[in-house]
């Protein structure tokens, strides 16, 4: 028997490894990309979990919309980022401190 | 109990193909290894009954924004010792952090309660005929309506913003321009000459 | 009475005043002289008027409002009129005094390039003291309070090129900011014990206030009244110069001399007079108000008649006789005696207004000559002048049958029937004051108009009788400055003239028991001669006479035996040395240290700057934590949301 707190859980572990992740890469780009991608990926894991179990079906609605977002979201990032190395040859967040281009 | 059992593989899963996006050397393993995140997940939500999503997940998300991850990580070409440097440097602060923030979640859950009893409460069973697609769908159409179009609109605009980013003109390349083509005019492409008789010796 | 013609007293001088001021050349000189004469002139006629209405046809008293200004947490500010008899015996006194001053102007002003500038400022003048007397609440008392004051100020430095002139308006202005401070006082102390500013509100309510104290230092209560009567009465001896806030009026003398007449004699420092007696019903339930009131004015009748005797000025020997003559309407306010001061007040104003006109006169003969040492036997040459000027000098001294005679008289008898503490004193200063007044009022007329002629060369050949214009207000206050004693002093005084205008306690109404031995003006007359003050005076004008005429060489004996003494009375008692080397270095240096230490340094230094220095400082330092890197705003953002969970763990 799945119950909410199994989820729960598991959503918890994934977003505290997604905020490590951001520590832990912190020069990357990418990898900060791919970390919020998981980050919202336990919030979505939060919302299934909960419109299953109060049986409500708006929570899946939001986590369609938080995909929608999120899919945007990373279209741009990556854009930007292409266009950033093309700049600055690096992809180094600590590098990139100037808002001028 | 076979769903829970399943649970619990795709979940171990799932977490150790997360631990491994964030340390993975290499960002290549780090963006397949977020694809086998994706993949157990949509597997978890099956189980949930959350089956459209689940399909959604895994198309749009694995087919489409994981692609577009990898064609990025291959097209750069990235120092990658560069990036890892200092990499441990704070570890065991992000370490401690991501442990107290999980202690306190479970700890708020478990002595909260959030109103329901989520240790031992069931999902409430569904009808035999049902369709979780067409049930979205319904509500996504009707009461959903204005932000589904606003959701398409902020589409639209991320691929129009992607493209105008990324595209570029550089010089010297071979290209087609039809609209030149067409509107090219004899005096651009004819030259007369005018010349001098030759002269049999 | 209706309340446009009230209206219309006050604003048809201010309409002219605008009118000459502004007018420019469109007016020009001899329009400002019309315009302003004949608005003062008809404001003349219709104070004549209410006048009449209030003497002869017995029209109730007007207590109206003209205009509400603002309604200010229930208190509402007006302007309005309340008229009765004793507001329409200023209106006249007023309004008559100043339209001889108008017409007498045309001839003294003559030449002076700032001519409409003046008629200008005598007419703003007259508009404000009418708004003073006329007023029916406190704010409006004060609005006329501060104008005359303004008025005064411009006047006395009319001659704004003299730095003496400069210096001597500025003077007046700052010590009756003084006065005006407690006046201030006062009034808000009216405000906080009665919520009201209007007159009838606040009388009727005195009774009560008479009840209340207010604690001072360490536990030692005051009388509510007594506090509020002593702060109205210190701006009562600003603006009627009375010791110690009296060193602005004789150099007031800067300025021309028929301002001196109108407002440094006749009207604007009997304000204070004026304000007292209007205040009479909150006086008469402060014993100890009263008694500071008697005690200041007789100190000022006395004194100040001493340096009349030693100056040389004729100028000024009138306005120190203006100071000591304010001086005994104060010791009759004292007195309870409310109605013998404003009857003072009256005869004071026509005949020292004659007697400063008639000073104008001469100096105007003599080329702006003010030096009586450079006069004498001017009677000869000026026989209008001199028979005026002995009329005014004679009701000055208190001579029987003259208008001043009735009114000082009655002043000395009040004295004597009060039994308040420091009667004695003030007795005794009022009677040997008469002698004073005698001497010096005497020796100024055998100085300027008898003896041999002491003119030096230039004012030989330039001599000139001064024309009708000005000899014409000479004569036409010299008939009131010898009859309107006799004729109205029954009325004002014992008839109940003065109605409920000014009320005194049944206990302390000194006239009320004087007013049992009434037998009539004639009477009254006749018994002067059998008792001691006329005798005081004329011991006076003999020892004038001996002085001056007799024995010239004796006075010069008598300063250098009295050597300490005279040095102190031409040194005017050291008031201005005090002022000028103790006051002004203690205020400037509290000023000093109040902008260097608690302008500068606490509030711009530690307030102001300080606060945005902190500030600054508190930037610099978090500054460091917005560092520009995602991972940190990332890790601070879940450092907030461990603690946050905390927080809902432990207390949620």
């Amino acid at each position: 028997m799945i119950t909410l707190a199994h989820l729960l859980t598991l959503s918890a572990v994934l977003f505290a490894l997604s905020i490590a992740g951001i520590f832990l890469n912190r020069k990357n780009v990418l990898l900060l990309l791919m970390c919020i991608e998981l980050l919202l990926l336990s919030a979505n894991f939060n919302f299934v979990a909960f419109s299953r179990y109060l049986g409500q079906l708006d929570g899946q609605v939001f986590v369609f919309f938080v995909l929608t977002v999120a899919a945007a979201e990373s279209a741009i990032g990556l854009a930007i980022l292409v266009v950033l190395f093309r700049e600055r040859r690096t992809i180094d967040v600590e590098d990139l401190n100037r808002l001028k281009g | 109990m076979l769903p829970l059992i399943l649970f619990y593989v795709f979940a171990t899963i799932l977490v150790a193909a997360a631990v491994g996006v964030i340390v993975a050397r290499n960002p290549v393993y780090s963006a397949l290894l977020l694809v086998l995140c994706f993949v157990t997940s949509a597997a978890i939500w099956i189980l949930l009954e959350a089956e459209f999503l689940a399909l959604v997940l895994v198309l749009v998300y694995v087919g489409a924004v994981m692609v577009l991850f990898l064609f990025v990580v291959m097209m750069l070409d990235i120092d990658l010792e560069a990036l890892r440097a200092g990499f441990t440097r704070f570890a065991w602060l992000g370490w401690i952090t991501a442990a107290v923030v999980v202690l306190e979640i479970v700890g708020v859950v478990l002595t909260k309660r959030l109103g329901i009893n989520v240790m031992s409460s069931a999902s409430p069973p569904l009808p035999a005929d049902y369709s979780n697609t067409s049930a979205l769908g319904t509500l996504l159409y009707t009461r959903y309506v204005y932000p589904f179009e606003i959701a398409a609109m902020v589409l639209l605009v991320a691929i129009i913003a992607a493209i105008a980013l990324t595209l570029r003109h550089r010089r010297g390349l071979k290209v087609q321009d039809i609209a030149r083509q067409v509107a090219v005019r004899a005096s651009e492409r004819v030259r007369l000459v005018q010349m001098e008789p030759e002269q049999r010796k | 009475m209706s309340l446009t013609l009230l209206a219309a007293i006050p604003l048809l001088p201010l309409a002219a005043a605008l009118l000459a001021g502004l007018g420019g050349r469109l007016v020009g000189r001899r329009g400002a002289a019309v315009v302003t004469i004949g608005a003062v002139g008809l404001a003349c006629v219709l104070a004549g008027v209410v006048m009449w209405q209030m003497l002869i046809d017995h029209v109730p008293n007007f207590d109206g409002s003209l205009y509400t200004w603002l309604v200010a947490d229930g208190v509402r500010l007006q302007v309005g009129f309340l008229i009765d008899p004793l507001t329409a015996l200023m209106m006249v006194v007023v309004t008559f005094v100043s339209l001889c001053v108008h017409v007498y102007t045309m001839g003294y002003m003559a030449d002076d390039p700032g001519y409409q500038r003046f008629f200008a400022y005598i007419s703003l003048f007259t508009f404000a003291m009418l708004m003073l007397v006329m007023a029916n609440n406190f704010l409006q008392l004060f609005f006329g309070w501060e104008g005359v004051g303004l008025v005064s100020y411009l006047l006395i430095g009319f001659w704004y090129t003299r730095p003496s002139a400069i210096f001597a308006s500025l003077k007046a202005f700052l010590v009756n900011r003084v006065g005006d401070f407690g006046f201030v006082l006062g009034i808000a102390g009216v405000l906080y014990f009665v919520g009201s500013l209007d007159y009838q509100k606040v009388f009727a309510f005195a009774p009560l206030v008479a009840t209340k104290t207010v604690p001072l230092l360490n536990g030692h209560d005051v009388s509510a009244m007594t506090l509020i009567c002593i702060c109205l009465f210190v701006g009562a001896m600003g603006k009627s110069a009375q010791v110690p806030l009296h060193v602005w009026l004789p150099d007031s003398m800067e300025g021309p001399t028929p301002i001196s007449a109108l407002i440094h004699a006749a009207t604007m420092v009997t304000a204070g007079i004026f304000m007292v007696a209007r205040m009479s019903p909150l006086f008469e339930y402060s014993q100890t108000a009263l008694s500071l009131v008697l005690i200041i004015g007789a100190t000022t009748a006395l004194f100040m008649g001493f340096l009349g005797v030693v100056n040389n000025d004729i100028k000024r020997v009138i306005a120190y006789s203006t100071l000591s003559q304010l001086g005994y309407m104060t010791v009759a306010l004292g007195a309870s005696a409310y109605s013998a001061a404003i009857f003072h007040l009256m005869t004071h104003a026509f005949f020292k207004a004659l007697l400063f006109l008639a000073a104008g006169a001469v100096i105007i003969a003599l080329h702006h000559e003010q030096d009586m040492r450079k006069m004498g036997g001017l009677w000869r040459r000026m026989p209008v002048t001199y028979w005026t000027a002995l009329i005014g000098a004679l009701a000055l001294i208190g001579t029987p049958l003259f208008s001043g005679f009735y009114s000082k008289d009655m002043i000395l008898d009040a004295v004597r029937a009060t039994h308040r503490y420091g009667a004695g004193y003030a007795y005794w200063c009022v009677l040997l004051g008469i002698y004073v007044t005698a001497l010096y009022t005497f020796r100024m007329m055998f100085l300027t108009f008898h003896g041999e002629e002491r003119l030096d060369h230039h004012t030989q050949e330039h001599f000139h009788d001064v024309g009708w214009d000005m000899k014409g207000p000479l004569v036409a206050l010299a008939i009131p400055s010898l009859l309107i004693g006799a004729i109205t002093i029954g009325p004002v005084l014992f008839h109940g003239f003065f109605g409920d205008a000014i009320r005194v306690l049944p206990r302390q109404d000194v006239l009320g028991e004087i007013g049992r031995e009434w037998h009539g003006a004639l009477a009254f007359t006749l018994e002067a001669f059998m008792s001691l003050p006329v005798y005081i005076a004329a011991a006076g004008v003999f020892t004038a006479w001996v002085f001056v005429l007799k024995k010239p060489a004796w006075g010069d004996l008598a300063r250098e035996r009295a050597g300490l003494v005279y040095r102190i009375l031409v040194n005017k008692y050291y008031f201005d040395w005090f002022n000028e080397n103790v006051v002004a270095p203690l205020t400037r240096a509290i000023g000093t240290a109040l902008w260097r230490d608690g302008d500068q340094l606490l509030i711009d230094g530690v307030a102001v700057n300080g606060s945005a220095e902190t500030i600054g400082w508190a930037a610099t330092v978090t500054r460091h934590l917005q560092s520009g890197f995602l991972y940190s705003y990332a890790f601070w953002m879940v450092i907030g949301l461990a603690g946050l969970l905390g927080w809902l763990l432990l207390h949620g």
